[in-house]
């Protein structure tokens, strides 16, 4: 069984090099070959996963051992796979929902060119998606950990001739970037501290090691699951990225991709156990994020964009439950999961109704589609349900852990964060709504595009239908099918731990507290959106909503601070090399010049004055001969 | 008669001959005086020896004699066909070889 | 007396280059081709030193030792180690491609003269750099070295000089301008170092009696030769300053910019990835093991300097606006990580820096072949002349990506393993240093997106439209080069396998042992 491990990144591997290596006679069947193969990754996936249920609790995870990859004295990185529980769990959301995408990509690339190079963008995504989760060591993480970044680089980017796209795709990389270094110090720590960077022994030794290390490998850890999972500050990339293909917004940018920052902090439990300081500031990073993303949900017209922001809200919520430590490690991985199917669904949903209306996104110009597209609709109402938390749906369910379980954490601690998720959980319910009645209720706001085409609303054909009406029913049956009997729980405590805290509060009264809140979220929406007509250019708001609409001018700020300082240092540096560090060569030269034309002055071509000179030598030498002998 | 005073004339001649050198403009005099010059070193050797009573400063002043005999010969056919060219023995009229 | 390998690698291409020279002026296809040939049999050569290469036999292997300047104890002395050989292998394996990249370069300044025989001269002043590199690699004895550190400038210089840059923004005689003060600026810099380390050899000859590296180093090493503190340092001084210069070290780096702007681009490839691996190469070899204490004590100042070397280079790639300059400053990063992982005196930043000098060839050859490529269809070296060559001719532009993504180090391809090797090395030996140089990996992606970005992408500029994509030739250069980079990413084992041992060698020099793991380290 170990040996078909290496099969999960081996088929996705073998479809990005003979789709992007492959040439135009590959045009045709392209899109298949990229599609078949994901699917196999699953299926792969599937047979491993029954293999491991099994198995008793104990002995579920898998190793393959490939061979070693840089071996220096003293370094030892080798290329390794561990499948354990935790692994399982993304492995299968990773193939599965990234199948379904392959499948829904059919039709959405149908007209585009490329469509080929796109398909292998997005089996190179897999391939390093997978191995970012069942990778053994933090280097091969690391190796996975850029793999995505470069397939997310190139796919934001896919339409580069629109310059927009480049920048979006730039930027998504750079800011990655930033989170990288965390990671690579992370790495150089626990190589100076425990002399590996393998799981297994890192794991095992954080007891043997201050407290101090390891909050700053925890810190470390951090600041590389900000930028991955676009958690502030590092949170600007993400809504930028829109501008890549919705099935990329919906497979990179929502289900998998942006949750790798959770996966790293979960699966690094042992160290941020050791280091509360480090959880302190994870849980922090993760309730601003949570409300953050949820305040630039609110005010974005770009349907895209306003989910992004849910994204990094919902995000923000696992965080969050990670940085709790065992009493959350398990409901984030479940609202994770949860979130990839709702998330995925909404992302669809949303490509399905460009694809209907020109491309067009700016939801201020919807309006009553749900009479012209009707799966999608259906399916993108029955991902709303489930991610405002509407009773029995999944995001009911895992959302509410998170709550209960922030509660648990105890102490003021306890309640300011279980406030805050409260809070958040009503504006999700807002803004969710207010996506909700602008794009599918109400009148018809439909304008001419561009080029003067009067959109004509249609739904999408079956490839596209389909992907949305499976991750529908996640959406819908996931949570509860995870929650009966704390099945989730038992699945992944083995790898993860777990410890119930204590509430200070029941679990039914936070239940009542939540639906209390999504009632008043719901209200408020419909009161601004659903009661009266939508304008079609949007108002200027209030002060907030103009910062929300600026992504709370955190952009702003990069752009003044980073972009413009950057431009001035790099061209003052330039103006430094080459009249400072090369003036003074140059100086150097032009005086060593000036010096011999003056001495040529010299040569004058009298005899009678080299005859001077002469006779001065003769002189001084003479004079120098006595002086000494006189010393 | 003190040999010393052979060394107080040889640098008598030596100046005479270095000033000649440095001040007249007239080739064939300017190499008069270097001859004057080396016939001042020569005194001085031949009164060196004479003063330290071994022959190598007699031997040495044989071979400058040689040296001179030589030197006069390609310096007057130099001046001669410089003559010739400019219609000059001047030494500053010859100032092209300089950079 | 077994057969003189090393001595047959570096002759083969040199004879190749007096053949060249001699084809008649009518023939100069054929010169190209037999350019090509001498160096696809060096190549051959060095891949059989590889091969016969022993990971766990004697320090120096294949040694041949021959006396030559009775008088002075000079001898020809050569001897090959685990870096030598990987830098052999390199300097082997680029050549072909430098050849085939420049097929056409001499061609424009082809006159039906029959006297005047550019691409001759061309191809085989490239064979005589490749002839001379080869010999200072596995040369062991320092006079030796020296001669030929020289000698690789008189190639070099008219190289650079001669066969300029044809995509030149002002006028021919401005180009011409250009090119002579860069070729000159070049060999003056160089002749500068040079003339130090001529110094120090003397010096050190004076001191040691003998010229002989093997014999000095193990004089040294039992305590039969001692040096005063204050001499070690003047003489380690005096041979750093040349290669310093040649690495390029900030802030004596001035001249690459130049060199690698004027230069067509196969010769800019041959200075940054060939010739100035002599200097990271002679820093290994010569200063630590000849000079272990002043090396030490030299270590804080090389470090500051590699470091500014490592943000200020890649400062002033992101401010260039000429493609060619941006890689090199781009180059001058990258020395900067080489000589941080060689100064920070640990197993992983040495053998990072090794392998870092065979992939930053590999990777800023590909990148810069591209990017030769390109400039070449263009007639243009400025930025801002280009957009869109993506959509026109998206070969050149996912080759020009990968060579990027090489340059910026991403996982999976040759130069992350260098990289981290030479971070986690300088991290464990000195962590703040560590942790400046990391923030070179962000600026190092910066400059290639913004490269790739301003060029590739965004709407079709004029000029670039009918663009055609890379030819038969091109394919040939780029994707080999490709095909190494992601090899030597996925599975460099064959590279640190020859390196260990070497590394080791080095860290017994200059006494020095890895810091312990603090966990184990506590027990």
């Amino acid at each position: 069984m170990e040996n078909l491990i290496a099969l999960l990144v081996a088929a996705p591997l073998l479809g990005a090099a003979v789709l992007l290596c492959g040439g135009r006679r590959l045009d045709r069947a392209g899109h298949w070959i990229g599609t078949v193969l994901a699917a196999a990754s699953f299926v792969v996936g599937a047979v491993l996963f029954t293999d491991m249920l099994g198995k008793g609790a104990e002995d579920r995870t898998l190793r393959q051992h490939l061979y070693s990859w840089i071996p220096v004295e003293g370094f030892q990185a080798d290329v390794a796979f561990q499948l354990d529980q935790l692994s399982m769990t993304f492995v299968l959301l990773i193939t599965g929902v990234g199948t379904l995408i392959h499948i829904y990509s059919i039709g959405y690339m149908e007209h585009d060119e490329r469509r080929r190079r796109f398909f292998g963008y997005l089996n190179l995504f897999l391939a390093a998606m997978l191995i970012l989760v069942i990778a053994d060591n933090y280097l091969l993480l690391y190796v996975g950990w850029e793999g995505v970044g470069l397939a997310s680089y190139l796919l934001i980017g896919f339409w580069q001739h629109k310059p927009s796209a480049a920048t979006a795709a730039k930027k998504a990389f750079l800011v990655n970037r930033v989170g990288d270094i965390g990671l690579s110090i992370a790495i150089m720590l626990m190589f100076t501290t425990f002399g590996t960077f393998a799981f297994g022994p890192v794991f095992e030794a954080t007891g043997d090691t201050s407290e101090g290390k390891l909050t700053a490998i925890g810190l470390m850890l951090l600041l590389a699951a900000c930028g991955k999972s676009a958690q502030v500050p590092l949170q600007s990339w993400l809504g930028d990225a829109m501008e890549g293909p919705t099935p990329v917004s919906a497979l990179i940018h929502a289900a998998t991709m942006v949750t790798a920052g959770v996966y790293l902090i979960v699966r690094s439990g042992a160290v941020f156990n050791g280091a509360p300081d480090a959880q302190l500031v994870v849980v922090v990073v993760g309730a601003v994020t949570l409300l953050f993303g949820a305040i630039v949900g609110c005010a974005k017209d770009d349907i895209k964009k306003a989910l992004a922001g849910s994204t990094m809200s919902q995000i923000g919520y696992m965080i969050l439950a990670a940085g709790l430590g065992p009493i959350g490690y398990v409901f984030a991985i479940m609202h994770l999961v949860t979130h990839g199917f709702f998330k995925a669904g909404l992302f669809l949903g949303a490509g399905s109704v460009m694809h209907g209306m020109n491309d067009e996104v700016d939801m201020r110009r919807y309006g009553g589609l749900r009479k012209f597209m009707p799966v999608t609709f259906v399916t993108f109402g029955l991902g709303y349900l489930a991610i405002i938390g509407f009773p029995g749906l999944s995001g009911f369910f895992s959302k509410d852990m998170i709550i209960e379980a922030a509660f648990a954490k105890g102490g003021t601690e306890g309640w300011i964060l279980g406030s805050v998720t409260l809070l958040g959980a009503a504006i999700t319910a807002f803004y969710m709504t207010r996506v909700m009645l602008m794009t599918f209720f109400g009148e018809k706001r439909w304008q001419p595009d561009a080029e003067g085409h009067e959109p004509h609303p249609h739904e999408s054909p079956k490839s596209m239908t389909i992907p949305m009406i499976v991750l529908a029913f996640g959406s819908v049956f996931a949570g509860g099918f995870f929650s009966l009997g704390d099945r989730f729980l038992h699945w992944l405590e083995p790898v993860t731990g777990h410890d119930h805290g204590h509430a200070p509060v029941s679990a039914a009264t936070v239940t009542a507290a939540t639906m209390v809140v999504l009632v008043i979220g719901v209200a408020i929406a419909w009161a601004m959106y659903g009661r009266r007509p939508v304008p079609a250019v949007a108002p200027r708001g209030s002060l907030l909503t103009r910062a929300a609409r600026r992504d709370l001018l955190q952009d702003d700020f990069n752009h003044v601070v980073l972009v413009r300082g950057g431009e001035h240092l790099t061209r003052s540096l330039v103006y430094v090399d080459h009249t400072l560090v090369d003036g003074v060569v140059n100086g150097t030269a032009a005086s060593m010049g000036g010096l011999s034309g003056r001495l040529r002055k010299l040569q004058n071509g009298y005899a009678r004055s080299y005859a001077v000179s002469m006779f001065g030598g003769a002189a001084v030498l003479i004079a120098a001969t006595l002086l000494m002998r006189a010393v | 008669m003190n040999p010393v005073n052979y060394l107080y004339l040889a640098a008598l001649l030596f100046t005479i001959g270095a000033s000649g050198v440095l001040i007249r403009r007239n080739a064939i005099v300017v190499f008069m005086c270097v001859e004057l010059m080396l016939n001042a070193c020569n005194l001085t050797l031949v009164a060196f020896s004479r003063m330290h009573g071994n022959l190598d400063g007699q031997i040495i002043a044989f071979f400058t004699m040689v040296v001179a005999a030589a030197e006069v010969v390609i310096g007057l056919a130099i001046i001669v066909s410089l003559f010739r060219s400019r219609h000059s023995a001047s030494v500053d009229d010859a100032s092209l070889m300089k950079l | 007396m077994s057969f003189p390998l090393l001595t047959a690698t570096a002759a083969l291409p040199a004879i190749g280059a007096i053949a060249t020279a001699a084809v008649p002026a009518a023939r100069r296809t054929a010169a190209k081709w037999l350019a090509l040939a001498v160096s696809l049999a060096t190549l051959v050569l060095a891949g059989i030193v590889f091969a016969r290469f022993e990971p766990g036999g004697d320090r120096y292997q294949l040694t041949e030792s021959h006396a030559w300047i009775k008088d002075f104890g000079v001898r020809y002395e050569l001897g090959v180690d685990g870096i030598g050989v990987a830098l052999l292998a390199l300097t082997a394996l680029l050549i072909p491609f430098v050849i085939l990249a420049g097929w056409h370069d001499a061609d424009v300044l082809e006159t039906n003269s029959s006297r005047w025989r550019p691409t001759q001269g061309f191809f085989a002043l490239i064979l005589m750099v490749e002839a001379m590199v080869i010999l200072s690699f596995v040369a062991t004895d320092v006079f030796l070295f020296y001669i030929l550190f020289e000698a690789m400038l008189i190639p070099m210089y008219f190289l650079i000089g001669g066969f300029g840059d044809r995509a030149h923004s002002g006028s021919d005689e401005n180009a011409a301008a250009q090119r002579s003060y860069a070729a000159v600026k070049f060999l003056l810099y160089n002749l500068a170092g040079g003339l130090i380390m001529l110094a120090a050899v003397i010096g050190l000859y004076v001191v040691a009696g003998s010229f002989s590296l093997s014999e000095i180093a193990e004089a040294r090493a039992n305590g039969s030769l001692d040096m005063a503190t204050s001499t070690e340092r003047w003489l380690f001084l005096g041979f750093f300053f040349a290669f310093a210069v040649k690495a390029p070290l900030w802030p004596l780096h001035t001249w690459l910019p130049n060199a690698m702007g004027e230069a067509t681009t196969p010769v800019a490839v041959l200075i940054t990835a060939v010739v100035d691996k002599v200097g990271t190469f002679a820093m290994l070899r010569f200063c630590l093991q000849l000079f272990p204490e002043a090396s030490k004590w030299a270590t804080p100042v090389i470090l500051v300097l590699a470091l500014i070397s490592i943000v200020y280079g890649a400062l002033l790639a992101v401010g260039q606006r000429d493609i060619k300059r941006l890689i090199a400053y781009a180059s001058i990063s990258h020395f900067g990580f080489i000589v941080l992982g060689i100064f920070a005196m640990t197993s992983q930043g040495q053998s990072g820096a090794t392998l870092y000098m065979v992939n930053h060839g590999l990777s800023t050859a590909a990148l810069m072949l591209v990017a030769g490529f390109l400039i070449t269809r263009r007639g243009s070296r400025l930025i801002a002349d280009y957009g869109g060559v993506q959509k026109v001719a998206p070969v050149l532009a996912g080759t020009f990506l990968v060579g990027g993504l090489a340059t910026l180090s991403l996982p999976g391809l040759a130069p992350f393993v260098s990289e981290f090797l030479v971070l986690v090395g300088a991290f464990s030996a000195y962590p703040v240093v560590g942790i400046i140089a990391t923030v070179g990996i962000v600026l190092a992606a910066l400059y290639v997106l913004v490269l790739y970005q301003r060029t590739m992408t965004g709407p079709v500029r004029e000029g670039i439209g009918g663009m055609p994509d890379l030819k038969v030739r091109e394919l040939a250069v780029a994707l080999p080069l490709i095909a190494l980079l992601i090899f030597l990413g996925v599975f460099p084992q064959p590279l640190t396998e020859v390196v260990n041992p070497a590394v080791q060698h080095t860290m017994h020099d200059v006494q020095k042992k890895d810091p312990q793991p603090e966990v184990e380290a506590a027990k």
